[in-house]
């Protein structure tokens, strides 16, 4: 198994932990990943409403590379806004045949060429349909035996595009999850909005969806994500959420990479669960009796 | 203190000049199919704070009411969820037409329009200038252009935080400029008539 992967800016900086838990949990699984050569921001969701040639542009410029540089690999994406913007461009330009010709002029003031080759594929997609529940299962070292998990999918890994999961009834993590020992929390709240970048724009309304979604993760040891964006507006806003909605009580939010790692035998440090904003003390009590019973 | 090396980010035809009627009609077109069912209404997670419901949105377009539909916060409320245009029974792209609005209504002469579009404005720039977003810098040019003393103080505790785990970088990517000539070209090409 080889990738051709796309970071994102945000996996740079305020979610390393999210790439560095990727890359390590992904090795752990036989996955190999191949960094694509001078990629550059793919205009994340503040591109649509500034120019609509950009926002198509600006991802085929990186397919465009990998299409060069990583050729033949499916492109591995772990930010869901990454994500749907660099699968859009292919199912728009089969929907509008002057795009792609339009795209191709706009990059060929860089000798590009996008010829949409390459396959985009979330991580999601990659860990439930081409790892699978069963070789995650036979790298676990560590079970988290005890721990209750919400899966909090967010909007753009499974919308307008349903690829790889149920968009309605989202639950392509449910097996992952169960692979690690752990027990998932039944909840409906997994495909809710967390407000996205309505947290710099109209953050009391944002605020009304973060609240929704931590007060139905109740019961939860851990909320896990697959996006930073979801991630920060869930740990970053969550004291703010909290109480802004009444209820609710302080919950953990971890990739799901890192719960991955931390299953795989991974040490705290390795996959970086120090950088997270929201971790509550019962949880590391409960992943250190997990790791004491494995010792 | 203005990127000032930096043609202003406008992709749009004129400033301050009245909405495009070619990008209105494109709209209309979207949702020209629109039966009035209000799922789109029913299924939007930010349908609370708006003061138009989408559902009537679309037909206030349809009837040419653009002044009206400019006016309202409707289209600044989308967060891009994709719950509309997955559930539309007419399978109307409803997040697309969402975002066309805000790029209409960054156009147009309304000048809290224009503010409201400034968030991706700056963003864009940043992207523009550094290949890769650096989250620091964007925050104070955001801060700046929106010239509220009080907004950089809402974000101050997610900003410490940021600094206490390490994940704010002041210095700029690897990929610094490397975007300037796409942006130049596309600039040029969404210009032109
Ligand atoms: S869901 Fe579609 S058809 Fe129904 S009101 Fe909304 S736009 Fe119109
Ligand atoms: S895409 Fe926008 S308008 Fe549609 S449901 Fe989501 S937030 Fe509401």
């Amino acid at each position: 198994m080889k990738y051709a992967y796309y970071p994102g800016c945000s996996l740079e900086t305020s979610a390393m932990e999210y790439d560095v838990s990727c890359r390590r949990s992904l090795e752990r699984l036989g996955a190999e990943l191949a960094d694509i050569p001078g990629w550059t921001c793919c205009g994340a969701s503040a591109v649509e409403p500034v120019s609509r040639l950009l926002t198509f542009a600006l991802p085929a410029r990186n397919l465009a590379l990998a299409e060069r540089e990583t050729a033949g690999l499916d492109l591995l994406v772990p930010c869901s806004a990454c994500y749907l913007n660099h699968l859009r461009v292919g199912r728009e330009c089969a929907a509008d045949r002057a795009l792609p010709g339009r795209i191709n002029e706009a990059l060929s003031v860089e000798g590009l060429h996008y010829a949409g080759k390459t396959r985009v594929r979330h991580l999601l997609d990659v860990l439930s349909a081409d790892v699978g529940a069963e070789a995650v299962a036979a790298a676990v070292r560590r079970p988290l035996e005890g721990l209750t998990v919400a899966p909090y999918y967010g909007c753009q890994a499974l919308r307008p595009y349903p690829l790889f999961d149920d968009p309605e009834h989202p639950r392509s993590m449910t097996p992952l999850i169960e692979a690690l020992g752990a027990t998932v929390l039944p909840w409906d709240l997994g495909g809710h909005c967390c407000g996205a970048s309505l947290m710099a724009t109209k953050k009391e309304a944002a605020l009304v969806s973060v609240a929704a979604i931590l007060a139905g993760a109740e019961g939860a040891d851990a909320i896990v994500t697959v996006c930073p964006m979801c991630q920060m507006n869930l740990e970053a806003y969550q004291r703010e959420a909290l109480k802004a909605g009444g209820h609710g009580n302080p919950v953990s939010v971890l990739y799901l990479t890192q719960l991955l790692g931390l299953a795989f035998g991974l040490s705290e440090e390795s996959v970086l669960l120090h950088k997270n904003l929201a971790v509550t003390g019962a949880l590391t009590d409960k992943l250190r009796a997990c790791a004491a019973a494995e010792a | 203190m203005k990127n000032a090396t930096l043609p202003p980010l406008t992709f749009l035809r004129e400033p301050g000049a009245a909405p495009d009627p070619a990008g209105l009609a494109e709209v209309q077109d979207i949702v020209r199919a629109c039966m009035q069912c209000g799922t789109c209404t029913a299924s939007c997670p930010n349908a609370h704070a708006m003061d138009l419901t989408p559902r009537r949105m679309w037909r206030m377009l349809l009837f040419g009411l653009f002044e009206e539909v400019f006016q309202s916060r409707t289209f600044w409320l989308c967060s891009a969820c994709y719950t509309c245009t997955l559930r539309c029974p007419r399978g109307l792209p409803l997040t697309a037409a969402m975002a066309a609005l805000k790029r209409l209504a960054a156009a147009g002469d309304d000048a809290a329009n224009r503010k409201k579009a400034l968030f991706y404005q700056e963003f864009m720039r940043n992207v523009e200038k550094n290949g890769r977003v650096q989250e620091t810098g964007l925050m104070f040019h955001y801060f700046l252009a929106m010239r509220d003393p009080l907004l950089p103080l809402e974000y101050t505790p997610l900003g410490l935080k940021l600094l206490r785990k390490g994940k704010l970088h002041f210095g700029g990517g690897g990929q610094r400029g490397a975007l300037a000539p796409l942006f130049g070209k596309v600039r040029e090409m969404e210009a032109r008539p």
